[in-house]
């Protein structure tokens, strides 16, 4: 966002505090803050994890984004970057990490394999698609998505901060049960969502065979 | 049992008769033992024949004849061809083989990986695990009669999948609506997780007193979320102190069923997956393939296309190992600088990548006979600028930069990886194996494309230390800067493939096994063809994978810091040692 925006709210500013005082709203400083310093979190699940580390290097250098601080532990990390195959052996640790990030968290699915499954879909130890467990903010299509496009696709995850509200947030809303808290999934005799035990159940029982 | 005498033609069933018979089956090759002989043979073929390398161990799903296989492929680290046996076991629970760990310990993790995908249990195997999934989980994924959850037909291309012009998801097909599938009946409030005893039970315990002070073990876990690891890949170590005393990988946790997916695609579509295994080096694994599917097809690859390849496969090392230089540096704390240098040369490498396949990473570039598309206008000058004037000065500098760089030196310098004796035990190929002092290089022991045109030596380093793991890179590079000064000079004009393109391929009956040196080792492809589109069995032996069964004996005795640098010169990459 661009200062002007920043500090232009609709109150007209008297001409001797002009350079002084400026005026605006808590979501507009708060959102340009965050969206100034977006964190990932330092993991790579696969293929697409080389783009991400080839983004940061010199030539396409994500810190000019201000997205340059890779943090290893969740504790300190903005935005996961699910940048690879989601396998059901990984996803519990995935739901696990996320658990662990403190909001306001993002989650951007860099690649066909964390937005959908991608060439490995069919896999028998191949979730399809991060957003089966966590909710994803920005898709980046690719296979490996180029540097460019995973900038592309932070860059709309900015835009993204900047329309958002304190007050609409999904993590501050007390009703919504898996806000910032997901259920960890359970490695059974294939991947078990807890939210769907009574749903595997029925459907285990209605199975021929 | 007569002592058998090697001779150019090598008759295993006249030197173990009973014991030994020639495989007969059209387009198969080697030999089928006996279980019950299969240790004593195979003693045999180590101590008398000289076969001290077994490279890659796996097993076969023969359905339609009620038969299990086991397929081992032997090499000598002096050179040669390759020496294939097999064991054949009916198809019936329990299904069991003797394990070779006794005689070759490199076989240890391949025999796991048969148990958990195939179901055959190696007897006196030291520690038989699931190694890829995890415990508990519901059959043995890569027989023949398992089907997954999305599963949809046997074979691709599928019929459609626009019936009456409407798209059909594969969640649809599922009755859980996603690609899970459990036993009828199964309660998941009622299942009791396996756990891990199994893992922390492998864990040598530990526990000394001294001076009347007890000690006991801690168990660490590191990754499979942890930035030293590489990727997804988890140790569980116990230590005393900061000194490693038991250690067991963990993995699987980037398991993409390259192979259940491989034996239903066609031939040519598992090209672009092969990019997918180790992706630093699409144009390697590429390459492994298709020199295992052009000898089953026996087809002549046309000139230039060989050049192009070697061109591309040598660049492609050049990349790796800059990349693997810039993350020891990382591994050792020296975050980023020497990382970003790296960086800065793979670019660039990655443009000629890009002008010719199309992609940066997933090149996608062979076929069979040949490569996709000649070399667009001005790549080849860009190739040329790259070897004889930038790269080679560039290596100087990163060489410059670290050799002598005290901190470097005092890190590396004597703290072992591995000695020649047990790597080839061990079944380690590639950087590793040379710095121990083992002159093996595909490229000269087992030639393949067209490298015994080109003058180069073997990089070897004698003292198997981490300095030595970190300098033979960068003799590597040096060689394959030599190979590619050689090839841009000698490169032919004429076609890339030999005839028209074809969309699917006749591969005849048989089975091959094609390896090439990858920038990490020896990248070897299994292929079964039953004359169908689509290949039977479909196996990849990942260099990763195989180097990292000596994890534990190379880790005994070091600090927790140097198993950061070991498991950083070991050069793993999980696409490739989980696939
Ligand atoms: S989307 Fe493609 S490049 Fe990315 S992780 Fe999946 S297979 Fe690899």
């Amino acid at each position: 966002m661009e200062n002007e925006k920043l500090t232009s709210p609709g109150y007209e500013i008297p001409g001797e505090l002009k350079n002084v005082v400026e005026i605006t709203t808590l979501d507009r400083i708060y959102n340009w803050g965050r969206r100034s310093s977006v964190w990932p979190l330092m993991f790579g699940l696969a293929c697409c994890a080389i783009e991400m580390i080839a983004a940061q290097a010199a030539r396409y250098d994500m810190a000019r984004f201000g997205m340059e601080v890779m943090r290893p532990t969740p504790r300190q990390a903005d935005m996961m970057l699910v940048s690879g195959t989601v396998t059901k052996k990984m996803v519990p640790l995935i739901v696990r990490l996320y658990n662990q990030m403190p909001e306001p968290k993002y989650v951007v699915a860099m690649g066909a394999c964390a937005s959908g499954g991608g060439p490995f879909k069919e896999g028998y130890n191949v979730v399809a698609g991060i957003d089966k467990f966590l909710p994803v903010d920005v898709y980046i299509p690719g296979c490996p998505p180029t540097p460019q496009a995973l900038i592309a696709g932070m860059i709309k995850l900015q835009e993204k901060i900047d329309k958002q509200s304190l007050s609409k947030v999904r993590w501050y809303d007390k009703k919504k049960e898996d806000s910032v808290y997901v259920p960890v999934p359970v490695l059974g005799p294939d991947l078990m969502d807890p939210r769907r035990f009574a749903e595997i159940k029925a459907a285990a029982a209605a199975k021929e065979g | 049992m007569a002592t058998p005498t090697p001779t150019a033609t090598l008759d295993l069933a006249a030197c173990f008769p009973g014991a030994v018979s020639a495989d007969a089956r059209p387009g198969y090759k080697g030999w089928i033992i006996e279980k019950d002989k299969l240790v004593e043979v195979a003693t045999a073929i180590r101590d008398e024949l000289g076969y001290d390398h077994l490279t890659a161990v796996t097993g076969v799903d023969y359905l339609p004849e009620g038969k299990m296989e086991v397929v081992y492929n032997a090499f000598k680290t002096t050179g040669g061809p390759v020496l294939t046996f097999k064991v054949q076991v009916p198809r019936i629970d329990p299904v069991e083989v003797p394990s070779v760990t006794s005689v070759w310990p490199g076989a240890e993790f391949q025999e796991r990986e048969a148990w958990d995908l195939m179901g055959i249990k190696f007897t006196n195997h030291p520690d038989l695990r699931r190694i890829l999934m995890w415990e508990g989980f519901e059959g043995h994924p890569l027989r023949k009669d398992w089907k997954e959850a999305f599963y949809e037909e046997d074979a691709k291309p599928f019929k459609s999948r626009w019936p009456e012009g409407r798209h059909v998801m594969a969640e649809e097909r599922s009755p859980f609506k996603d690609n899970i599938t459990f036993p009828k009946d199964f309660d998941p409030e009622k299942w009791v997780p396996e756990g891990e005893e199994a893992l922390y039970g492998a864990l040598a315990k530990y526990q000394t007193e001294e001076d009347g002070l007890k000690t006991d073990h801690i168990v660490i876990n590191m990754g499979p979320q942890h930035p030293s690891t590489h990727g997804v890949f988890r140790v569980a170590l116990t230590v005393d102190g900061e000194t490693i005393v038991s250690l067991k990988p963990v993995m699987g946790y980037l398991h993409r069923n390259h192979d259940k997916i491989g034996e239903r695609n066609t031939f040519l579509q598992n090209m672009p997956f092969t990019d997918r295994l180790d992706y630093f080096n699409s144009m390697s694994n590429n390459f492994g393939y298709a020199v295992a599917v052009e000898k089953l097809m026996n087809i002549q690859v046309s000139e230039r296309a060989e050049y192009i390849r070697v061109i591309m496969a040598e660049l492609s090392r050049i990349q790796n190992h800059l990349v693997f230089i810039g993350m020891l540096g990382n591994d050792l704390g020296m975050m980023y600088t020497p990382a970003l240098y790296a960086f800065e040369e793979r670019e660039l490498v990655l443009d000629i990548f890009e002008a010719a396949s199309g992609s940066r990473m997933m090149c996608n570039y062979f076929r069979f006979g040949g490569v996709v598309r000649d070399l667009p206008e001005g790549v080849l000058q860009k190739i040329n600028d790259l070897v004889f004037e930038r790269l080679p000065g560039k290596v100087d500098e990163l060489d410059r930069m670290l050799t002598e760089n005290e901190v470097f030196i005092s890190r590396m310098k004597g703290v072992k990886v591995i000695d020649a004796e047990n790597a080839i035990r061990y079944s380690i190929t590639g950087p590793v194996l040379r710095a121990a002092g083992v002159p093996y290089d595909i490229r000269r022991a087992d030639p393949y494309s067209v490298y015994d045109r080109f003058d180069f030596d073997v990089a070897v380093r004698q003292n198997g230390d981490l300095m030595d793991n970190y300098l033979i890179r960068l003799d590597e590079v040096r060689q394959s800067l030599r190979i590619l000064q050689q090839a841009v000079k000698q490169i032919p004009a004429g076609p890339v493939m030999p005839g028209k393109p074809q969309y699917q391929v006749r591969v005849p009956a048989g089975e091959s096994y094609g390896r090439v040196e990858s920038p990490k080792g020896e990248l070897g492809y299994y292929v079964v063809s039953n004359g169908k589109p689509n290949p039977w069995r479909y196996h990849v032996r990942p260099p990763s994978f195989v180097n990292i069964t000596a994890l534990e004996q190379m880790c005994i005795g070091v600090k927790i810091a140097d198993f950061i640098a070991i498991l950083g010169v070991i050069d793993i990459v999980l696409g490739e040692l989980d696939r």
